[in-house]
């Protein structure tokens, strides 16, 4: 019977990151998949003819460039796009326009507050400066602040070298950040309500929490430390969508000999005598392997595919109350032309770039208000991108695809489950909002996908549908993340690690996750590390 | 005085305008205008980066006419064209384009550029500066040789990126997808004609179109027309720039000094050292410069231009080489740098001394961060493929198409 070296649960984006550089490191590793496409959230399909969807994520700016480049992802397909500035639309067709170029716009933010105009440079320069922090974090393993050894004393001095570098002020500011909400934090540079509004949706994306919610600034921050090329804040496509992000990390990780096996579902992890030793599938196969690697949330690998009596009483209590409350949805539209949006010029270059329909802070405070309840607000965020607007391969010429996002969607309703006709009423409630920045919306409609937290969790196995594997909370950060005492990617079980966003640093396309999680096996079994260092340190 | 200068008296001053002027204009949001040849010439339109997305992701175009186009011909055209480059001219079949570059007689580059075989007899060089004069002088003796200067003549439009071929499919050039690398094809275009060669400066699947004069614009219109859907966008300098170096092609004033135009002693440059050595053809009984080139093959030539990859992500713009970290021993200096999006590393093409080309190369890399300067030692590898060569820009046909 074959043995492996390694076998990762999952071909999530992270799972092949980690798996490449396995493989890289010469050992011989197989990747399970549950689906019959790889990818997990990272993910291109054809649902109809003509039409490819980055079905979850869409947009990329976390995939540090060190691994794009140390993997040549570039050779192996992968080609990521800038995108140009987003557009917001406020309350009664108020619409405020994202130039690119920088003097156009700051003209256009006039339009709306001088003030706001001239602090937005104050706030992207601490934004950047905030970021650059976060950014030397990513791709090192948190130490251990509790029971130190002695690497974790080198990383916890190299921290506070980086955090003391930030200068006095800074470092108080930095703290409150982990505690303060969005909305307080821009209250100190803005005072348009639109302005403002706009700077506060990252705050909210992917988190069960408000603009008004103790922790939201960091969520903002999080959607903002990534970079294009260098430039920090900056989102742009895959073209081909974010399926290529992960099919280049796949033809990366079998140019290195290894083995991708799609529909094969783990039903558990194999432990004998408190070490990992493989999986089994659920059409009842085993297979073996010296080191297993769990792509999947931490609540599912504990939760789901271990038998608890292989683990410590007290982790499957963390892993069942860990916090991966689901709260987005994903519409994706397939249409056959380009929207009009009121007060929106026909400019060749508008729709290049996002589209975030807003209305006010309290406008998404309501949003909020109605995911706590278990309902779906009539008037949600929607964050949408028009990928086909710059990348011909996702659409016929001539016809679109538009990404929606939506902020919020409950993982469950006030009276119960989500059926087909309620998931049904979800999308037209985001079709109508649109439709009412965009008359005759509806009509370009050929075809849509529209996703509940109950479909991400079903297709791709994120519990809850939680879209970063877990909260991005201070208490489930850093040393803290997944939980404490485990934030080194080592599972309590032997030769068990962990590789997904439920890993530092967490959610959003990185592939950061399962880089560091191979180094740090490549460490356990003494063979030679093939993960690179950033890059960032170079800013 | 001409009436325009009574009229304007800055007329002189202004510069030409190319038959795509009026639609390049209306594009120009950013009014970044500077000058090739005597022509008002885009440095870009929008954005240099998203010009340089459009080459890579989708499709673009760059206005070619001030480029210098001759044409030459009669029974002694190609024994002509023979003698002035350094490639075998007679092996170009009739409807192909080849590379060339020509030389004084220390075998030093005058200039590089392209020929079409248009028929027989006929041929067209382009280049990037005019050389009317030295074409002259290289067709001394040849009684059956015209050469005619027709840069005025031809709109000229390059159309690069990866939908290209898609884009002229719809606009009505069928059969264009079968149309090989370096290939000429001619199409009918409203009464006239319409030549389409694949051939290009970015190292990306892409085409030149050449049509006469006045009937450039309505040859735009089609091709706006049909590549809408496609968000076709004009590029301009800067973008073609950074495309062709990713391509590891060289530039005029970049990587080679004119030879013509070459003041101090040897600061031109010969085919060997620019890593051009597969130009030239010894087989070939005489043509310009060949004695000192082969001299230069036999005992090696001293410099060569190296394609680099470079750790860390700041460009390495006008570095000086060294052989070793402490920088003690230079032997080289880099001509174009820049960080590249496709293939995602910090490249360069630099002027290396041979002998030192299999050992340790590094470059001191000056950047400034916030007013302030800075200085680091960065290794450097090198590399023996193009930076950017997709599959697409050799298949034919190539892919969607
Ligand atoms: C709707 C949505 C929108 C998002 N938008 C963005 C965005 O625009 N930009 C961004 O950067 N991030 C975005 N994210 C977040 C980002 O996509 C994820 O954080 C990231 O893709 C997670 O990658 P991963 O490899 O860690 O895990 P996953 O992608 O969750 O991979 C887990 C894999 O394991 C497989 N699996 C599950 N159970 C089993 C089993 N029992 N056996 C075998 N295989 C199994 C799954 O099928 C999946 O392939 C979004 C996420 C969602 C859901």
């Amino acid at each position: 019977m074959k043995r492996y070296d390694a076998i990762v649960i999952g071909a999530g984006h992270n799972g092949l990151s980690a798996a490449a550089y396995l493989a890289k490191a010469g050992m011989e590793v197989l990747v399970v998949e549950k689906n019959d496409y790889i990818g997990g959230a990272a993910v291109s399909r054809e649902l109809h003819d003509g039409w490819t969807y980055s079905n979850c994520s869409y947009v990329c700016s976390m995939l540090r460039q060190a691994i794009h480049r140390d993997l040549d992802l570039s050779r192996h397909g992968l080609m990521l796009v800038p995108y140009l500035g987003t557009i917001s639309y406020g309350l009664n067709g108020e619409v405020m326009l994202g130039y690119h170029d920088e003097g156009a716009a700051h003209n256009e933010l006039k339009r709306f507050s001088p003030h706001d105009a001239d602090a937005m440079h104050r706030f992207e320069a601490d934004m950047n400066r905030y970021s650059q922090f976060i950014r030397k974090t990513l791709m090192r393993t948190p130490p251990d602040p509790v029971a130190p050894k002695i690497r974790d004393i080198h990383e916890l001095l190299f921290l506070g070298k980086q955090f003391w570098n930030l200068g006095e002020r800074e470092i108080y500011e930095y703290i409150r950040f982990f505690t303060m909400s969005a909305s307080e934090f821009l209250d100190d540079y803005f005072e348009h309500y639109l302005v403002k509004a706009s700077m506060a949706t990252p705050g909210i994306i992917g988190t069960a929490l408000g603009v008004e919610s103790p922790g939201s600034a960091y969520i903002l921050l999080h959607h903002v430390m990534g970079d294009v090329d260098g430039s920090i804040g900056a989102w742009g496509l895959a073209r081909g969508g974010m399926g290529a992000i992960s099919h280049a990390l796949a033809s990366a990780f079998q140019s290195f000999g290894g083995e991708i096996r799609r529909e094969a579902p783990v039903a558990q992890v194999l432990v004998q005598h408190g070490r990992a030793n493989g999986v089994v599938l659920e059409n009842g196969d085993e297979i073996y392997a010296n080191v297993v690697v769990s792509n999947l949330d931490a609540k599912r690998t504990f939760t789901k595919i271990m038998d608890p009596k292989d683990l410590p009483p007290g982790i499957v209590k963390k892993a069942e109350n860990y916090k991966i409350r689901g709260s987005s949805g994903k519409v994706n539209i397939a249409l056959s032309g380009l929207p009009k949006f009121i007060n929106v010029p026909d400019n060749r270059y508008i729709n290049r770039g996002g589209q975030a329909f807003i209305g006010s802070m309290e406008t998404l405070e309501r949003a909020y208000d109605c995911w706590k309840r278990g309902r779906w607000s009539d008037d949600p965020f929607i964050e949408s991108v028009i990928p086909s607007a710059w990348d011909p391969t996702v659409a016929p010429p001539g016809g679109h695809w538009m990404s929606n996002f939506i902020q919020y969607c409950p993982p469950e309703l006030e009276d119960g489950p989500w059926t087909p006709e309620k998931r049904d009423a979800f999308g037209k409630t985001v079709i109508d909002k649109i439709e009412r920045h965009a008359p005759g919306f509806s009509d370009l409609i050929e075809h849509m996908e529209v996703r509940t937290p109950y479909e991400i969790e079903q297709e791709v196995g994120l519990t809850e549908g939680n879209i970063f594997q877990g909260e991005l909370t201070i208490d489930q950060l850093l040393f803290n993340r997944p939980f404490p005492g485990y934030a080194q990617y080592r599972m309590p079980v032997k030769n068990l690690y962990m590789c997904g966003s439920s890993t530092h640093p967490g959610g959003g396309v990185s592939a950061t996750c399962g880089a560091n999680a191979a180094r740090e096996i490549l460490m356990d079994l003494k063979r030679p590390n093939t993960v690179p260092e950033d890059d960032c340190y170079d800013e | 005085m001409s009436e325009a200068m009574q009229t304007d008296p800055y007329a002189g001053e202004r510069l030409k305008e190319s038959p795509f002027h009026p639609r390049q204009a209306a594009l120009n949001l950013r009014e970044a205008w500077s000058s090739w040849n005597g022509y008002r010439f885009a440095e870009y339109y929008y954005d240099p980066e998203y010009e340089y997305f459009c080459i890579r992701n989708g499709c673009g175009t760059y206005d070619i006419c001030p480029m210098q186009k001759y044409r030459i011909s009669g029974a002694d055209a190609a024994a002509m064209l023979d003698r002035m480059v350094t490639r075998d001219v007679h092996k170009l079949a009739i409807d192909r384009v080849t590379y060339v570059v020509w030389c004084n007689d220390e075998g030093r580059v005058v200039d590089d550029g392209t020929i079409f075989r248009l028929g027989e007899q006929e041929y067209m060089l382009t280049c990037g500066s005019p050389c009317l004069a030295w074409i002259r002088k290289a067709a001394y003796g040849y009684e059956q040789v015209t050469v005619e200067d027709v840069s005025d003549e031809i709109a000229a439009l390059s159309f690069q990126g990866p939908t290209t071929c898609a884009v002229l499919k719809r606009m009505g050039l069928e059969g264009i997808e079968t149309l090989k690398p370096f290939g000429i094809r001619r199409f009918p275009f409203q009464g006239g004609e319409l030549m389409v060669s694949r051939t290009g400066f970015t190292g990306d699947l892409g085409y030149e179109l050449w049509i006469e004069k006045d009937r450039g614009l309505a040859m735009w219109d089609a091709l706006y027309a049909a590549g809408e859907p496609y968000q076709i966008q004009p590029y301009g300098e800067e973008a073609t720039n950074m495309a062709r170096l990713e391509a590891g092609f060289i530039m005029p004033d970049m990587e080679f000094a004119e030879a013509l135009k070459t003041v101090h002693f040897e600061h031109d440059q010969t085919p060997f050292e620019l890593d051009l050595g597969w130009l030239v053809d010894f087989k070939k009984p005489h043509f310009n410069g060949r004695r000192a080139l082969l001299e230069e093959k036999e005992r090696g030539t001293r410099y060569t231009l190296t394609k680099l990859d470079i750790e860390g992500n700041k460009p390495a713009e006008s570095s000086w080489i060294y052989r070793d970290r402490d920088c003690t021993k230079q032997i080289g200096y880099v001509t174009s740098a820049m960080w590249s999006p496709a293939a995602k590393a910090n490249i360069a093409l630099a002027m290396i001394e041979t002998e030192y080309l299999d050992g340790p190369i590094w470059a001191w890399i000056d950047y400034e961060k916030e007013l302030r300067q800075y200085g680091k030692v960065a290794r450097c590898t090198v590399s023996k493929r193009a930076f950017w060569a997709p599959p697409r820009a050799r298949a034919t046909p190539p892919p969607d198409c």
